[in-house]
């Protein structure tokens, strides 16, 4: 019976690995919105995967600031810490 | 690998088969996920669920083999795009690997973990997601049942409605009066009637000069007010008139054989009027148990899982989202926040606390567009604006901003529908 637990245990935790594995930061899937996850999707909005992580920190960080123009982007800038920015960024730079 | 260690691994697998109790073996082989309705909050989580873990086996229930999208649709009835360009196919999510149950999901038995459907077939599930939408509220204003949308057209699920509504301006000779009636909240796409007010007054102004607009208000308040107030009072003077409840804008009945809007103050005869009625979550919300006395469905705000139901998740239109509004970038990004926590949820663990994002445009004219944006997280058991985030396109912005705006309107469409159906 022992073994038997132990296997199942082994599944449960493969899965959760699969999961995670994938699962973007808080925040980071809304994105694709309006941000293509496509690079074929023709838009003036940039797609962000890929793109440098400092540049997308940058970016956000200007737009809750006030320092960087947008049409949409400044007002949602500010729903994001400082934190979760870094995180968004990172998830994004990795992406291809 | 040798032989020896092959046999144990086949004794280990079966030995696991013979002794794990039935669901554990179950989610552990290919844990099941039914999705019923296949909008932009169906559909994507049906595909994120996927993404997230690829063993999920994802059942998509959906009767229509063509989607027919609402945003845009407005355009649409306004003679400025045809109905083809909103419609899609489920062809792509099938290609995922995704099962379509091309019929309805007619009952739900939430003890069984099971959803019956149209064809007599029967769903079983680990976990349920519930994306079903509006539907209409038939005679809640007196005298608007189905019969009366035939001749007083709702197009407020697009597709056949909106085509109707598109003749019936197309047909109105120039001089005409078209009547609006907007209902009390909530109600699908806030925005909605007061775009469609504009793109018609559009119309209006361009092809039949000499006709007027009135929209009848069950509210004193309204999406987006201030820009589409300004907006109409520059693009519209004269052609549109907006009447608040306060003022005598509530519709109390309608009557269909002489096409006209009755309120406490008047009766107003229509060349072509427009019902936007009360609404509801789908049917089978409902019949599932999920949804309370007001007809849409309570959820807990991290995972999107009915208060009222263990095992069935509810996103979209019918769902209570607190501040998040009933439109389809709210359904995609609710669909993914659900999904990533149903596949956490399979696999044992516990999902995080999300952060959510809308973004919605309306067009007041084809080159002027304005938007509502909203950043969201859990609080006290609802989906709460993240403080001092979100808000309107500014008031006093030039018109080279709204022209961007409706370009960049014209972009988001594109990339969420390549993203949800593409």
């Amino acid at each position: 019976m022992r073994v038997v637990a132990a296997a199942a245990v082994g599944l449960v935790s493969i899965a959760a690995a699969v999961a995670s594995a994938a699962e973007p930061p808080v925040g980071a899937a809304a994105c694709s919105g309006c941000h293509p996850s496509s690079a074929r999707v023709p838009s003036p909005v940039p797609r962000l995967a890929g793109l440098d992580r400092g540049i997308i920190v940058k970016a956000m960080q200007d737009f809750r600031a006030g320092q960087r123009p947008g049409t949409v982007m400044d007002r949602i800038a500010k729903g994001f810490t400082d934190d979760e920015i870094q995180a968004i960024a990172a998830w994004f730079a990795a992406q291809r | 690998m040798t032989t020896s260690r092959r046999r144990f691994l086949t004794l280990g697998a079966a030995a696991a088969g013979l002794f794990l109790p039935a669901r554990l073996a179950a989610q552990a082989a290919a844990p099941r996920v039914v999705v019923v309705g296949g909008g932009f909050a169906g559909a994507s989580c049906a595909r994120a669920l996927r993404q997230a873990d690829p063993r999920i086996a994802v059942t998509l229930v959906e009767p229509n083999r063509t989607f027919t999208a609402c945003p845009f649709s407005n355009a649409v009835i306004a003679g400025l795009r045809e109905l083809s360009a909103q419609e899609f196919t489920y062809d792509r999510i099938a290609a995922d690997g995704i099962v379509l149950a091309r019929t309805a999901a007619t009952a739900v038995d939430p003890s069984a973990r099971s959803v019956a459907l149209a064809d007599g077939a029967h769903l079983a599930y680990d976990r349920l997601v519930l994306a079903p939408g509006i539907d209409i509220r038939w005679n809640a204003l007196p005298g608007y049942d189905e019969a009366a949308s035939e001749k007083m057209p709702h197009a407020w699920r697009a597709g056949e409605q909106t085509l109707l509504l598109r003749r019936q301006l197309d047909a109105m000779p120039d001089g005409g009066l078209v009547v609006m009636s907007a209902p009390a909240n909530p109600f699908r796409c806030p925005p909605g009637p007061y775009e469609r007010a504009s793109l018609i007054a559009h119309y209006l102004k361009t092809k039949k000069p000499r006709s007027k607009l009135i929209v009848l208000d069950a509210k004193d308040a309204f999406s987006k007010q201030r820009l589409f107030q300004a907006a109409w009072a520059e693009l519209y003077p004269g052609l549109l008139e907006w009447v608040p409840l306060s003022k005598g804008g509530n519709v109390t009945s309608v009557e269909p054989a002489t096409n006209t809007l009755i309120t406490d103050f008047g009766r107003h005869k229509a060349a072509v009027a427009n019902v936007i009625p009360p609404q509801r979550a789908g049917r089978i919300a409902d019949a599932a148990g999920v949804a309370d006395r007001t007809g849409w469905c309570p959820i807990d705000p991290s995972t999107f899982e009915s208060k009222l139901v263990p095992g069935i998740h509810v996103i979209g239109d019918a769902a209570i989202a607190g501040a998040m509004p009933k439109s389809a970038f709210a359904a995609n990004a609710q669909a993914k926040t659900c999904a990533a926590a149903v596949a956490r949820l399979l696999a044992g663990g516990s999902p995080p606390t999300p952060k959510l994002i809308n973004t919605c445009y309306s067009l007041v004219a084809p080159d002027y567009g304005i938007s509502v944006a909203g950043v969201y997280q859990p609080s006290g058991g609802q989906l709460v604006d993240v403080p001092g985030s979100g808000g309107l396109s500014p008031t006093d912005a030039p018109r080279a901003v709204r022209a961007v705006e409706a370009t960049l309107a014209d972009a988001w469409f594109r990339t969420i529908t390549a993203e949800v159906f593409g």
